[in-house]
C-alpha cells in the first residue's frame, strides 16, 4: 500500500477512534462506539501490514505476536470478574507503558525503519521525542504495576512513606532531565537504558505513597500517561495516528483525574504527594473518644426490612464495601422486592465511590439494575429530603457531614451525598471503624440512624429473606 | 562527420544539459525552500497534537459519568495503537534488536487491544434500559 494510502487509512482510524469516545455519551450509542473503535484498530493494523517494504518473514512474526497477545488478552477479558476491573485496567496500562518502551528501543536500534536517521546518528529532535516516549512509557509501566499490586492486595493498600521521599523524587526527576539532555547530545545506548531504568524507579516511587482509596485518581492518571507515552512515540516516528490517539487518551485520563480530585475536594498535587489518611487517624480517634455523643443504635435486618416495607422512597448508597462483599446481586433483589411493595428505589453514586471512575455503575449494571435508576451526586442530592430511607452499603466518608461543617476535618469541602436528610438512615458496616480518611462519621450517632452490623452481602440477604415473609 | 567529432559534440551537449539541470535545481530550491520551512514537520505534528487534545477534551466531557469505566477500557484499547510502531519495527527488519523489541511490543499491545475492547464490550452489554411494565 502506498504511503499516501496508508496515511489516509490512519486518518480514517483516527476519526473512528474519536467516534468511539463520542459513542460513550449515552449507553444506547456506546456499543456502536466500541465497534467503531475495533474497526479503527483493524484498519490501522492492516494498513501498516500492507505498507511497501514489509518482509514476508517480518509479517509472519507480527501475526504470531498478535495471535499470542490477542489470545492472552481475549482469555483474560472474557473471564475477569467485574469486581476485579480496577486491577485489570491497571495491568493493561502497564502493558501500554512497556510496549512504548519497546517501540522506543526498536526505533533507537533501527532508525532507518522510521526515517529518523541512521543507527548512531539519529536526528536530535527525534532523540528528544524518543526519550520523552521512553520515560513516560517506563513511568506508566512501573507505576501501573504498583497500582495493580495495591488493588489486587498483593501489597498493602496503605501509603508507604519515608523521610525525604519527596526530595528523593525531586532529585531523581532532575537527574532524569540531565540524562535526557546527555542522551540527546550523545545518542549513546547506555544513556538510553539509564533513562529507562531511572524512569522505572521513578514510577515505582511516585505511586507507593498513594493510599488504596486514592486509586481512582491514580488509575485515571496512569490512563492519561499511557496516552502521552503513545503520543511521544508518535512524534518520534512521525506517525499522525499515534499522535492523535495519544492526545485523545491523554486528555481523557486527565479529565477523569480532574473529576476524581474534584469529587474529593483535593488537588492533584495533594493526591500525588500521598500519605493521605495516615496521620489523621489518631486525631479522629481522640475526637471520637472525647466527643459528647448519643448512643449508637444498632438494629437487626428484620427491623430494617419492616421500616423499608413501609417506605415510599428508598435511596441506596453503594460504596467500595459493596464491591468487596460482592453484594450487588442481592442488593438488586432487595430493590426488586421493595419495588413490588410500591416503593421507588434509586441508587446514588458518589464520583469517587469504588476504586476506579464509574466502578459502582458497572457493578450495578452487572446486577441488572436499570441505568435510569442510578443517579449521580448532583442529580440525587435534592431527593434525599423526600426519601424515607437511605440505605448506605459499604460507603462512609462520602456521606460524612463533617465535610460541610468541620473545617479541621481532612475531608472538609468534599462534596457528599446528603443521606442525613432522609427520615431513616441505615449503615451496613462491619464495625464502628472510621473510613479511609480516618475520621469518625457523626451520622452513626444520630437518632435517625440505625447501624446494621455485619457483612454487606449477608445483611442484605437477611433483609431480602425478611421481606419475602 | 568522423566519430571523434560526434563524440565531442555529444559530450558538449551532455555538459550543457548538466548545467541546465543544475540551474533548474537551484531555481527549484529557491522556490521550494520557504514553503518547506513553513511546513516544518515538527510544527505540523505539534499542530495535529494540540488540535487532537482539544477534540479529546470536548468529546470526553460529553461522556456520561456512568460510563467512565468503559471509557477507561476503550482508551486503554486504542492507546495500544502503538502496535503500529511495533509492526514497522518488526516488518521492515532493519536490525535484529529492533525486530525482537518490535515483536514483544506487538505482543503486549495485542493483549491490550483484544483485552481492552472485549472487556469494554462486556461492560457495555450490561447497561440495560429500564424494562417496561
Amino acid at each position: 500500500m502506498a504511503a499516501t494510502l496508508s496515511t489516509l487509512a490512519y486518518l480514517v482510524a483516527a476519526v473512528l477512534f474519536i467516534l468511539a469516545l463520542r459513542g460513550l455519551s449515552h449507553p444506547e450509542t456506546s456499543r456502536r462506539g466500541n465497534l467503531f473503535g475495533m474497526v479503527g484498530m483493524a484498519i490501522a493494523i492492516l494498513a501498516t501490514l500492507l505498507r511497501p517494504g514489509m518482509a514476508t518473514g517480518g509479517i509472519g512474526l507480527i501475526v504470531l505476536a498478535l495471535a499470542i497477545g490477542g489470545g492472552i488478552g481475549a482469555y483474560i477479558a472474557t473471564r475477569i470478574q467485574m469486581t476485579a476491573l480496577p486491577q485489570l485496567v491497571a495491568a493493561f496500562h502497564s502493558l501500554v507503558g512497556m510496549a512504548a518502551v519497546f517501540v522506543a528501543a526498536a526505533a533507537f536500534y533501527a532508525p532507518e525503519s522510521f526515517g529518523i536517521g541512521h543507527a548512531g546518528d539519529i536526528h536530535g529532535g527525534s532523540l528528544v521525542e524518543m526519550s520523552l516516549g521512553l520515560a513516560i512509557g517506563a513511568i506508566t509501566f512501573s507505576g501501573s504495576v504498583i497500582a495493580f499490586a495495591k488493588l489486587q492486595a498483593l501489597m498493602s493498600g496503605a501509603p508507604i512513606t519515608f523521610k525525604g521521599q519527596h526530595w528523593l523524587n525531586l532529585g531523581l526527576g532532575i537527574l532524569l532531565l540531565v540524562l535526557v539532555v546527555a542522551f540527546v547530545a550523545s545518542g549513546s545506548a547506555a544513556l538510553f537504558w539509564a533513562i529507562a531504568i531511572l524512569s522505572f524507579a521513578l514510577g515505582f516511587l511516585l505511586i507507593i505513597p498513594i493510599g488504596g482509596a486514592d486509586m481512582p485518581v491514580v488509575v485515571s492518571m496512569l490512563n492519561s500517561y499511557s496516552g502521552w507515552a503513545a503520543a511521544g512515540i508518535g512524534f518520534t516516528l512521525g506517525n499522525l495516528l499515534l499522535i492523535v490517539t495519544g492526545a485523545l487518551v491523554g486528555a481523557s485520563g486527565a479529565i477523569l483525574s480532574y473529576i476524581m480530585c474534584k469529587g474529593m475536594n483535593r488537588s492533584i498535587i495533594n493526591v500525588l504527594l500521598g500519605g493521605f489518611g495516615t496521620d489523621t487517624s489518631a486525631a479522629g480517634a481522640v475526637a471520637g473518644a472525647g466527643g459528647d455523643r448519643g448512643p449508637v443504635k444498632a438494629g437487626s435486618p428484620e427491623d430494617a426490612a419492616y421500616i423499608m416495607k413501609n417506605a415510599a422512597k428508598i435511596i441506596v448508597v453503594p460504596g467500595y464495601g459493596m464491591a468487596v462483599a460482592q453484594a450487588q446481586q442481592v442488593l438488586r433483589e432487595m430493590g426488586d422486592l421493595l419495588k413490588k411493595e410500591g416503593a421507588q428505589v434509586e441508587y446514588a453514586i458518589h464520583p469517587v465511590a469504588g476504586r476506579m471512575p464509574g466502578h459502582m455503575n458497572v457493578l450495578l449494571a452487572e446486577a441488572n439494575v436499570p441505568y435510569d435508576d442510578v443517579k449521580e451526586l448532583e442529580e440525587i442530592n435534592p431527593e434525599f429530603a423526600e426519601a424515607d430511607v437511605a440505605y448506605v452499603i459499604g460507603a462512609n466518608d462520602v456521606t460524612n457531614p463533617a465535610a460541610k461543617t468541620d473545617k479541621a476535618s481532612p475531608i472538609y469541602g468534599m462534596p457528599i451525598l446528603d443521606v442525613e436528610r432522609a427520615k431513616t438512615v441505615f449503615f451496613v458496616k462491619r464495625g464502628m471503624s472510621s473510613g479511609y480518611a480516618g475520621v469518625d462519621n457523626e451520622l452513626f450517632f444520630r437518632p435517625n440512624t440505625m447501624m446494621l452490623f455485619g457483612d454487606a452481602k449477608k445483611v442484605t440477604q437477611e433483609i431480602v429473606q425478611a421481606l419475602q415473609k | 562527420m568522423n566519430p571523434t567529432d560526434l563524440a565531442n559534440q555529444a559530450s558538449a551537449q551532455a555538459q550543457r544539459a548538466l548545467e541546465l539541470a543544475q540551474q533548474a535545481r537551484l531555481l527549484a530550491e529557491a522556490h521550494v525552500a520557504p514553503v518547506a520551512a513553513a511546513a516544518d514537520p515538527f510544527l505540523f505534528l505539534l499542530t495535529i497534537f494540540l488540535l487532537a487534545c482539544f477534540v479529546g477534551y470536548y468529546v470526553v466531557w460529553n461522556v456520561t459519568p456512568a460510563l467512565h469505566s468503559p471509557l477507561m477500557g476503550v482508551t486503554n484499547a486504542i492507546s495500544s495503537v502503538i502496535v503500529v510502531g511495533a509492526i514497522l519495527a518488526t516488518g521492515l527488519g532493519e536490525s535484529l534488536a529492533a525486530q525482537v523489541f518490535g515483536f514483544f511490543a506487538a505482543m503486549l499491545a495485542a493483549v491490550n487491544i483484544f483485552g481492552g475492547f472485549i472487556v469494554t464490550r462486556r461492560m457495555l452489554a450490561m447497561f440495560q434500559p429500564k424494562k417496561r411494565g
